[in-house]
């Protein structure tokens, strides 16, 4: 063996294999069992992932090169895993928070038969290992596998609970989203493939670093990757499915729609960052679309009355903030950002879990109110992560938030503001979602009210872990301001991503700058909770409020610009363009067809002599094209 | 214009004249005869292209044999003027029509190709009784043995088409 | 004589024969066309045998043997074709053999 980490292939292989033992057994396993397999598979690879970290940290990368995928004419596609810094960080990140909602999961699917219990663990360590299988890739069509595993895995648990209609509707809005962005990846593959010759990652990094792509192309190749991005992290124009893909059960939220899938976008530019560095173009482009996104996304949130739209909307906004930080070329922080985000959404979506499980399904957080006497380890790690995201430190999301919001202001002081009114209103809806369902009263009927407990052990002690992980997750990158060779995250990522360089806007200012975001982050929480820890039920919202909470009316702007246009069409085509113009071609056809022969069998009478006289004619025929037309 | 070209050319006349008038008798039994000035005429064809066994040969076999079956046929069947089936007119005029016109477009043909090639008249020996006669059973004596075989089952068959059942 | 000469002599006199097969509804007419056809083209064979003197010849004229022996096979059985078909239906017109189209 010349080199240890060549049983990578263990990590993505164990989750396939629980994917198989549970899909197939679905029928004859017990709960127990199921469980067992389920979560069994994933601490191993968690395991293994660790046992990765720790050789990548000491040894660096490595391509484990198995088999030849593809191999046409002069172009190879191995079957290659690459284990280096950045994919053993989100390899870690996948196992171990999926791990946790593993073992959530077990207790929060408890109610399901046995049969869509083993089904919801097949699909669950179907997806791990769809998405091992994307960070693991050492070529961007391995990546694509994954990439599509993960939206397949994603369509089938949207519409787990496949009987509900509009379950299955969410699923399919959110497969046909991301075939959109799925196609612009697949042709920046090809585009890629046709320029380099092939898609491994080095070969491409040293093909952009020897500057032979040309301007265009890589401009082009960036954005379709983007586009690409777009499908799959919910970015604007396509992040409408996000939160429509709440329909599934909370566990997978946490772990598909919040903390890793959704991700993959974000991994795939910074894998790609050789190639982003060498548009401005498409780094304006990304910057732009991600600030977006992350203020679109807040002031919806802001209005959202489901608990889980809330935390889908946040989802969304701070995908754009990642964006944002890839576009400004801060690559690590926006990596940074992920990892933290994995922490702490996924230990909000797992609280939310917890509320709803509580509620017995209830979702609407007027309904709510006073849950925190009840659900004392729900409602203290919720607050956790609470002001993990909203910036407060020395919690997590301080950390990786100051750093996207260090990059832009080193890029632009507009941008700046800008995004740290998102980082904000960030902080009023999750304090605003903390207080009127933690708070207050409780608003909902008695039955409820009876029936609300604390969850169990094995829902609770992913919550305690995660919320450890959101306080603490943010070490690993604390600025060079506060401690000499504290970020440590730059440093272990630098030989995938190298670090940028600029001129620090100095000391006195960072400190300013988070100071300033610190004291207006306390100031809204502080607003915030003068506002709603009263919280009454309201009648119908007004203004801009109504607007907000119908999201801006894009999902009914998309079903007025695209979705009905094409309906028409379509019916045009088949109302007007079938029925006249093909039925009429295909039935006149056969109407001719019908009419000649009708005519022509009249030739066929039996008189000798007529075919004698159409021998002649036809003799003379093939004389005048002998003799005259040939020449 | 020496003697031989005059002779070819009324040769030719009596041909063309009375292939013509085979076609145009109404009553069959002159059809016959004008078939018969058409063999002999081109049994003269072939003496003056000195193809003397093919001439005789011609003329035993066409004029003699042929010609009086088809006689004695036209005779049995007792055909004559008014039983003759006449096709209608038009369609006589698009069997003409396409008949001449295929003419037309051959000669046309025939024009444009330039030829110079000259055929031997009056001399020459490969038409002789002799030479043929040798060709004949030596190189061509299996074909030949063959076409008696074809006599055989052609008569074979016309006795068992013709026979009453 | 030139061999044009030939040529077009043996093309009208089977055009001639084309002619009768197509105006007329006589069985035994239309076979005695075919056999002015069959003449027409034995005449050109010996034409054309006539063309290139010493031995290329022989070849064609024992062609135009063989076909006349043939021609003399086709014609016996053929009218006894015509003869039975006389017996069949009392005519010899061509009109009534329209069976080809069942």
């Amino acid at each position: 063996m010349e080199n240890v980490l060549q049983i990578v292939w263990l990590i993505p292989f164990l989750p396939l294999l629980g994917f198989l033992v549970n899909g197939l057994g679905r029928k004859y396993m017990p709960k127990a069992m199921v469980s067992i397999v389920g979560c069994g598979v994933i601490l191993a690879s968690f395991l293994m992932s660790i046992w990765v970290f720790i050789h990548v940290r000491e040894g660096g990368g490595y391509v484990a090169d198995y088999f030849n995928f593809i191999v046409v004419d002069k172009l190879k596609i191995p079957f290659a895993l690459q284990v280096d810094e950045l994919s053993s960080l989100f390899l870690m990140i996948i196992t171990g928070v999926g791990f946790l909602i593993h073992v959530y999961s077990t207790a929060y699917m408890h109610e399901e038969k046995p049969e869509h219990f083993g089904r919801y663990f097949a699909y669950l360590n179907l997806f791990v290992f769809s998405m091992l299988l994307l960070v693991m890739g050492a070529n961007y069509v391995i990546m694509f596998i994954g990439w599509e595993g993960v939206g397949l895995c994603s369509y089938l648990l949207i519409g787990y609970w496949f009987k509900n209609v509009a379950f299955n509707k969410a699923a399919n809005k959110a497969f046909v989203m991301n075939r959109i962005g799925d196609l612009a990846f697949l042709i920046a593959i090809f585009w890629i493939i046709a320029k380099v010759g092939n898609a491994n990652y080095a070969d491409v990094i040293a093909f952009a670093k020897a500057g032979k792509f040309g301007a265009s192309d890589i401009t082009v190749i960036t954005l379709l990757l983007f586009v690409g991005a777009t499908g799959k992290s919910a970015q604007i124009p396509l992040y409408t499915w996000l939160p429509d893909a709440m329909a599934g059960p909370t566990p997978v939220s946490a772990l598909i729609h919040a903390a890793t899938m959704v991700t993959a976008g974000i991994y795939m530019i910074a894998r790609s960052n050789a190639l982003y560095s060498l548009s401005d173009l498409t780094m304006h482009v990304v910057t732009y679309v991600g600030l977006a996104t992350a203020i679109l996304a807040a002031t919806i949130a802001v209005q959202q009355n489901d608990i889980k739209k809330v935390l889908a909307y946040s989802t969304v906004s701070q995908l754009g903030y990642m964006f944002m930080a890839l576009g400004l070329g801060a690559y690590s922080a926006a990596v940074f950002h992920v990892m933290t985000h994995a922490f702490f959404k996924a230990l909000l979506f797992l609280g939310s879990g917890s509320v709803i499980h509580a509620m017995s399904g209830e979702q609407d957080i007027r309904n709510m109110g006073g849950l925190g006497k009840k659900l004392k380890i729900t409602s203290f790690t919720f607050l956790m992560g609470c002001i993990a995201i909203a910036g407060i430190p020395p919690f997590s999301g301080f950390f990786s938030k100051d750093a996207i919001l260090l990059s832009a202001f080193e890029e632009n002081k507009a941008l700046y503001a800008v995004a740290l009114l998102g980082a904000l209103l960030t902080a009023f809806y999750m304090f605003r979602l903390f207080f009127i369902t933690f708070t207050g009263k409780f608003r909902g009927t008695e039955d409820q009210a009876h029936h609300v407990h604390e969850s169990p052990l094995s829902m609770t002690l992913p919550l305690i872990i995660l919320a450890v992980l959101a306080l603490a997750g943010g070490w690993v990158g604390i600025p060079e301001v506060f401690m000499k060779g504290g970020d440590k995250l730059s440093a272990f990522l630098s030989p995938v991503i190298p670090v940028k360089e600029g001129e620090s806007p100095g000391h006195s200012t960072e400190l300013a700058l988070m100071a300033i975001s610190t004291i207006a982050v306390l100031a809204v929480i502080a607003f915030s909770w003068f506002r709603f820890r009263g919280y009454q039920r309201k009648g119908e919202a007004q203004g801009l409020a109504k607007v907000l909470e119908n999201k801006w009316y894009v999902d009914e702007l998309y079903e007025k610009i695209i979705v009905k246009p094409l309906q028409q069409f379509g019916s045009f085509l088949n109302d007007v363009f079938e029925r006249s113009v093909v039925d009429g071609l295909v039935n006149g056809v056969g109407r001719a067809v019908s009419y000649s022969s009708r005519q022509l069998r009249l030739l066929q009478s039996g008189q000798v002599g007529s075919y004698v006289l159409l021998m002649v004619l036809s003799m003379l025929l093939i004389f005048v094209l002998q003799f005259f037309l040939r020449k | 214009m020496n003697i031989t070209q005059i002779l070819v050319g009324s040769l030719s006349v009596i041909t063309l004249f009375s292939a013509l008038m085979v076609i145009i008798s109404r009553n069959p039994v002159h059809s016959v005869l004008w078939l018969i000035v058409t063999f002999f005429s081109i049994s003269g064809h072939y003496i003056v292209l000195n193809a003397q066994f093919l001439a005789i040969v011609n003329i035993i076999v066409y004029a003699g044999a042929i010609m009086v079956l088809f006689l004695f046929v036209i005779m049995l069947m007792n055909l004559n003027r008014e039983t003759e089936p006449q096709k209608n007119k038009w369609l006589k005029l698009a069997g003409v029509l396409s008949g001449g016109s295929l003419l037309l477009v051959i000669v046309a043909a025939l024009h444009t190709g330039d030829i110079k090639a000259m055929a031997q008249v009056k001399e020459g020996d490969i038409g002789l009784i002799g030479t043929l006669g040798k060709e004949l059973f030596s190189t061509y004596v299996v074909p030949f043995e063959i076409s008696s075989i074809l006599f055989l089952s052609a008569m074979v068959g016309a006795v068992v088409i013709g026979k009453k059942e | 004589m030139p061999i044009v000469y030939y040529l077009y002599l043996s093309l009208a006199l089977f055009c001639i024969g084309i002619v009768g097969v197509l105006t007329r509804r006589n069985a035994i007419i239309i076979f005695m066309c075919i056999e002015i056809m069959l003449n027409a083209v034995n005449l050109l064979l010996v034409a054309f045998s006539k063309m290139h003197p010493p031995k290329a010849g022989i070849d064609g004229q024992l062609f135009v043997f063989f076909i006349m022996v043939v021609a003399a096979a086709e014609v016996s059985v053929g009218l006894a074709i015509i003869v039975m078909m006389y017996r069949r239906i009392h005519s010899v017109d061509v009109n009534f053999l329209n069976r080809l189209k069942h």
